[in-house]
Parts: structure tokens; C-alpha cells; sequence
């Protein structure tokens, strides 16, 4: 993988930082009049997510990463791995535990979600922006409550639990932001 | 049509009327002292030696010109002739610099003072800053004081290399760099810049003199510590605002300056700058006593207009350029 130097820094850029795929958030250059130079650097560690800062000597080169996102199809799970498939390839790649993390709770068969690959494999899935997913649990709201009055909490069919209106029932598909966890409307079926 | 160009100002009009009123008030506040504006030339045979500066480059009849990162050495070659007190608004050019406090074509507010001391100077930067931005009165500080204050690290003592090592190489963000650096002065100057400026009380203007002798400079050494010296920074508002120097006039000192800063230069692997030879000319005649400081004026528009960013004082910053 090739070396970038700090003057080729910018968000997004994916390099290596203590053994571990990272993605460049933000980049400043902290230049005194008459000193070095420095780079002052948030990046996010790829696969524990965690956002820490670094400095570096401008003029230094740091590894890059082999970091590529790729969209794919959720398939199935089948108790140990997360199946994928490219649509217009068919090429399917499973990803672990580790690497669904959380968003084990917002895939839907066939949503397309964006996997992260680190020298091939998958290190992140992130899903849509928003799903549709159907209330399997939740208690019976009042009637006539139209108006979010905070809400009850509402289990999903992924397991996934939301605050919704009162008036939401079980059965019914509603859609959720997966950035924020939260309702967003009913689904008309 | 292009919609998507940025055609427009990056400052407000009511910001760049603020502006023009700064530029104003710094003329008459040297006016009023008989001190004489002057316009040297941005395009000049000879650029910076000064390790950490770079200079733009362009090309006329087949010589390369240096576009100045600052008037220093056009306007010391003034004051050798004879010109007196001297002030400079001038744009500069710094190849890599941009941040958002930093443009590569920015303003430079310079000035010399003949016959004054530093502390003389650093006197009428306060003025200034009084004058044109009302800051509070100055506050003074050592460097040595400075990181006695702050790290409890005295950066002229014989083992303030690995002190410092030990120091920087505790915190997570600078210990990949700083535990491996073996240079006093990139350890002094990255604890200065990363860790000790985001500390200082943005309200207080702070001047930190008696620099170590290994950043002079084109500052003289302090006559009674040779380990430092008669250099000053000016830090305001969060912002490193000016540097200023009781100026070296000795033609052989400044000679060895120039090899010196290309020796490092050579170290940090970066091409080799002839230095001025109208420069060290002029001295060899005779350049007054004097003290001079350099100051960036798109960041003293900053505290005026209290911006954040450079780009938001300036016409157009250089991704509209």
C-alpha cells in the first residue's frame, strides 16, 4: 500500500495508526511563524469506531490503508456470518460478528448496505439511512393519541427497540432512521 | 451558467469595511510617529533561508524571483541606507501554508524602530494593539519562564531534550512523533504549538521574550545569556499574532545564520537557499541598531472582527482565489 505524506492529508483518507485501519475525519495544519510544522489530526480507528486525535510532523508520511467500501445486498444470517452479494456480480462475502456490530439490528434481506473491506475483508457494516421494519411487541396505546407525547418503546423483528407513538401497534411496518434509532413514520403495507 | 463557482467574497462586505477601517487606523497610529510607509518589492533574487519557511517561485527573463515571505530583508536594506523608522503593509507569500489561520498569500504589518531596544518595541506593540483592536495591557513572560509555568521544564537546562521526550511522549496524540524526535528545537516547538498555545487565556495578550539562541533567528543574542535570545512573540486571541526581534546588524553573524539555517535545512532534507548577498552587503556598511517586529494583520482583522477563520477577513482566501 502506498505511503502518504502529510500534505496529502484530507477527510476520508484511510492510513494505517497503531495496527488498525483508520479514516481521517479532520486535518489542520498547526504552523508556527518561525517552527515545524504540524498536522493536527482526528481520525477513527476503523474497527473499535473510536475517534482519537494524533499529531504528526508535517512533511512525515504515514502507511495507507487498503480500505474500500462496496454497497451489497443483505442476504442471511445463518448463526455465525453475515451473508452479502454483489447485484450485478453476484460475488457474495460474509462478515463476522465484529464487523456487523450493531447494525445486526437494522438489516433487512435485500437492503443494500455499504461494507467496508480492509485487504479484501469486511471490517464495517453500515447500514441505509433508513429501514422499514415491522413492530413485533409493544403495549397497546391509548386511542385518539395523535401527537407524540413521548412515546412508547416498541420491539422490532430484528430485536431492535425504538420509541414510537402511542397509537402504533403491533404488526404494523413502520421506518427508521438507523443514525439516530429513531421513528420516522408508519409504512403503509 | 457555472452555479457551482465560488465567485463570491469569503468575508462579509461589512467585515472587509472593518478591514479597510484596521488598515486606516494602523496608518495613522504610525503616522501620528513619524514612522514611514514603505513598499519594497514581493519579487526578489533571493528567498528565506530560515528552515521552516518556504517561498513561492516564479520566473522573469530567465532567473528564477523569490516571491517574499516577508519585507524583512529589502527593508533592512532600507534602513542601511539611512531611512530611519520604518513600517510595511504587504502581502507574503508561504508555499504550504493554509489552515484556517493561514492563507499562502496573506498580509504582513513590519516594522523597524531605529535605536529602540526590545522592550522598547514590545511597548509599542502593545500601543498598537491598544490603539487598533483595544486589547488589555500586555503581559510579559519569559520563554524559560513560560515552560517552567506549563510543563515544569526548563528548556535551557543540559537535559531538556530528554525531559521533554519524557514529557510529550506521555500524551497519546504526540507520542508517536515525539518519543522517536531527537531535535531540542522541533520538541520545543511542537510543545509550544500543541500543547502550551492552547492553554494561554485568549483575552490576555501575552509577549514571550528570550527565545533560545538555536530559534534567533535574525535576532542578536541576549548580550548577558548567550543562551538566548532578543527575540519575541506576541500570542492574542488564541492566535500567534507577532515576532519580533532586537535585530542582528553583524554582517559575519548574519553570514553564519544563513549557513547555519542551511545546514539544517540539508538535515530536514530540503533544497538549499542561497542567502541574500544585498543583505549581508548592507550590513557590512552599517545597519543601525534597531528593533523590528512583524505582525499578521489579516489576524489582527480577526480579533477585530472576531472571526474564527482567516478566510472570513479576507476578499477572497485561496480556494476562490
Amino acid at each position: 500500500m502506498a505511503n502518504y505524506s502529510t500534505n496529502e492529508f484530507k477527510a476520508g483518507l484511510k492510513i494505517m495508526q497503531d495496527g488498525e485501519p483508520c479514516a481521517i475525519v479532520e486535518n489542520e495544519m498547526v504552523k508556527p511563524g518561525k517552527g515545524q510544522a504540524f498536522n493536527r489530526v482526528k481520525i477513527r480507528k476503523l474497527i473499535s469506531g473510536k475517534v482519537v486525535e494524533k499529531t504528526f510532523k508535517s512533511g512525515d508520511s504515514v502507511e495507507g490503508a487498503d480500505v474500500i467500501d462496496v454497497d451489497l445486498a443483505y442476504l442471511y444470517n445463518d448463526g455465525e456470518f453475515w451473508h452479502f452479494m454483489n447485484n450485478d456480480t453476484f460475488e457474495q462475502i460474509a462478515a463476522d460478528e465484529k464487523a456487523v456490530g450493531d447494525a445486526t439490528k437494522w438489516l433487512v434481506e435485500q437492503d443494500v448496505c455499504t461494507l467496508t473491506l480492509w485487504n479484501g475483508n469486511p471490517i464495517a457494516v453500515t447500514p441505509p439511512n433508513f429501514v422499514e421494519l415491522e413492530i413485533t411487541e409493544t403495549d397497546p396505546g391509548l386511542k385518539g393519541d395523535t401527537a407524540g407525547t413521548g412515546g412508547k418503546p416498541a420491539t422490532l423483528i430484528t430485536g431492535a427497540v425504538v420509541r414510537v407513538p402511542l397509537f402504533v401497534q403491533i404488526g404494523e411496518v413502520i421506518k427508521v432512521d438507523t443514525r439516530t434509532g429513531e421513528y420516522v413514520s408508519r409504512v403503509q403495507k | 451558467m457555472q452555479r457551482s463557482l465560488n465567485w463570491q467574497p469569503s468575508a462579509t462586505l461589512e467585515t472587509l469595511k472593518a478591514r479597510a477601517a484596521l488598515l486606516a487606523s494602523t496608518r495613522a497610529f504610525f503616522a501620528v510617529r513619524n514612522v514611514l510607509e514603505v513598499d519594497t518589492p514581493l519579487l526578489a533574487q533571493c528567498g528565506v533561508t530560515d528552515p521552516h519557511l518556504e517561498n513561492l517561485q516564479t520566473e522573469f527573463l530567465q532567473t528564477t524571483y523569490y516571491l517574499q515571505t516577508s519585507p524583512e530583508y529589502a527593508m533592512k536594506r532600507l534602513l542601511a541606507a539611512g531611512s530611519g523608522c520604518i513600517y510595511q503593509l504587504s502581502k507574503v507569500f508561504r508555499a504550504d501554508e493554509q489552515s484556517p489561520r493561514h492563507n499562502p498569500e496573506f498580509t504582513m504589518l513590519e516594522w523597524y524602530r531605529v535605536g529602540y531596544s526590545m522592550q522598547e518595541l514590545i511597548a509599542e506593540v502593545g500601543a498598537l494593539l491598544q490603539a487598533t483592536v483595544n486589547a488589555p495591557p500586555l503581559q510579559q513572560m519569559t520563554y524559560q519562564q513560560l515552560f517552567m509555568a506549563r510543563l515544569g521544564i526548563d528548556p535551557l537546562a543540559p537535559n531538556a531534550l530528554a525531559q521533554l521526550q519524557t514529557e510529550l511522549a506521555q500524551r497519546p496524540e504526540l507520542r508517536d512523533w515525539a518519543s522517536a524526535e531527537s531535535d531540542l528545537d522541533t520538541l520545543l516547538e511542537g510543545a509550544m504549538a500543541l500543547v502550551i498555545e492552547p492553554q494561554l487565556q485568549p483575552e490576555v495578550p501575552l509577549v514571550v521574550t528570550h527565545y533560545p539562541a538555536s530559534q534567533a533567528a535574525l535576532a542578536q543574542l541576549d548580550p548577558s545569556d548567550q543562551r538566548v535570545a532578543l527575540r519575541f512573540e506576541v500570542f492574542y486571541g488564541g492566535l500567534e499574532l507577532a515576532n519580533g526581534y532586537q535585530e542582528l546588524t553583524d554582517a559575519e553573524l548574519q553570514a553564519q545564520r544563513f549557513a547555519t539555517d542551511n545546514a539544517r535545512r540539508a538535515q530536514l532534507g530540503k533544497a538549499q537557499r542561497t542567502g541574500d548577498a544585498r543583505l549581508l552587503a548592507a550590513l557590512q556598511q552599517g545597519m543601525p541598531a534597531c528593533s523590528g517586529v512583524a505582525l499578521g494583520f489579516d489576524r489582527l482583522a480577526m480579533l477585530v472582527c472576531r472571526k474564527h477563520y482567516i478566510s472570513e477577513v479576507l476578499p477572497f482566501a485561496i480556494d476562490r482565489a
